[in-house]
């Protein structure tokens, strides 16, 4: 089976819960409900041969409804075929996590949790792996600034604000590409 | 048993000319030992310490200028040398190595990310290594070449040349001295 029939078969089995299939250039894309994302995940890597997770990766729609959204790469290992997943979730609407499908799903939502702060439930290790334990901030949200905020924790870690002095580049959501050109500006 | 005829007597100096003593200062003694057996204590944290590597083999031999001795204990070590991107994460760790190692010493940002955060205008990125302990030598380029490495090294060298080590090391007795006299 190809990921184009894989796609077609989740929609036959899960209806309304799959919001929409996409492809793009070959590329096949499943938008899941996020009720639903663990149970398409566990389709796809028990009857369908998705053997593998690339990547669990995540967008910040800043502005949007609902705010966030997680992406899940699969592969077959034989690298016959491709599907992604993504769910749109609220800010702090934890997403069931796929640790108990793939192994390695742990640090990728790790990662997740602690650049964007899109919370796994029940995830076996759910904390921070690039930034250390007790940072307040998730860095990689849009309304987080480039030059970082500061702060301090005692004989762990402090932060703070790098000098942009009109540089580097800062994209801005929305708008055309006059008011998004990259420049330096803070997001208070 | 020693017969007496065996028993020279020793001149103060080599009589045949005073090629065995030395004149000089104590401070200038001090330094000249000091100076050429810079003991490194290498922190390498990102594309630099490749380059700290390429300075300590045979093809740039920092050996030459007795700095061959990385030491990996702080406790060992004379130089810290800074070589990569230091994050906010590691920060306290490399000033933690830094109050570890024994006086005197000398620390030597080496790149431009240890310098001043270099490229990274970042969140995660400390802005500078002498936002936490002061700086001897600040070495540019990303990466310095070897030859930018051994010359901060001789930079440094030059600068222990100067320094009042007697005075610095004997300051509490100098200090005290002075004190008394008043």
């Amino acid at each position: 089976m190809s990921a184009a029939t894989d796609a077609i078969h989740l929609r036959e089995t899960y209806g309304g819960k799959i919001c929409e299939t996409v492809e793009f250039r070959d590329e096949q894309t499943v938008r899941v409900d996020p009720g639903a994302l663990h149970d398409v995940l566990a389709t796809c890597r028990g009857d369908l041969g998705y053997e593998m997770l690339l990547d669990v990766s995540s967008v910040d729609h800043l502005g949007g409804e609902p705010r966030f959204e997680v992406v899940y790469l699969l592969a077959a290992v034989d690298d016959s075929k491709r599907l992604r997943v993504k769910s749109r979730v609220a800010e702090d609407e934890p997403v069931a996590s796929a640790t108990d499908l793939w192994a390695g799903a742990d640090w990728h939502e790790r990662e997740v949790w602690d650049m964007m702060g899109i919370p796994f439930a029940k995830h076996p290790n759910l904390k921070r792996i690039l930034m250390w334990e007790g940072y307040p901030f998730f860095p990689l949200r849009k309304d987080f600034p480039l030059a970082g905020r500061p702060s301090e924790m005692p004989d762990v870690a402090f932060s703070g604000v790098a000098p942009l002095e009109g540089g580097p580049f800062v994209t801005c959501v929305g708008g055309n590409t006059v008011v998004r050109e990259p420049r330096a500006r803070g997001f208070e | 048993m020693v017969q007496s005829s065996t028993i020279s007597v020793q001149p103060g100096f080599d009589s045949k000319g005073e090629s065995n003593v030395i004149v000089t200062r104590v401070d200038a003694a001090i330094n000249w030992m000091r100076k050429n057996s810079l003991w490194p204590m290498p922190m390498g944290l990102a594309c630099c310490a490749i380059e700290l590597m390429a300075t300590a083999s045979a093809r740039y031999d920092i050996s030459r200028f007795g700095m061959e001795v990385m030491r990996f204990s702080p406790r060992q070590a004379d130089v810290l040398i800074v070589s990569g991107t230091v994050t906010y994460k590691m920060a306290l760790a490399v000033k933690r190595i830094w109050d570890q190692m024994p006086e005197p010493k000398w620390c030597i940002a080496m790149g431009a990310c240890a310098s001043s955060g270099g490229m990274f205008r970042s969140y995660s990125v400390l802005q500078g290594i002498d936002r936490l302990i002061p700086v001897d030598v600040y070495i540019s380029g990303c990466p310095p070449r070897p030859e930018a490495l051994l010359e901060g090294l001789m930079v440094l060298q030059k600068k222990i040349e100067g320094e009042k080590s007697t005075m610095a090391q004997k300051k509490v007795f100098f200090d005290e001295r002075a004190k008394s006299r008043n």
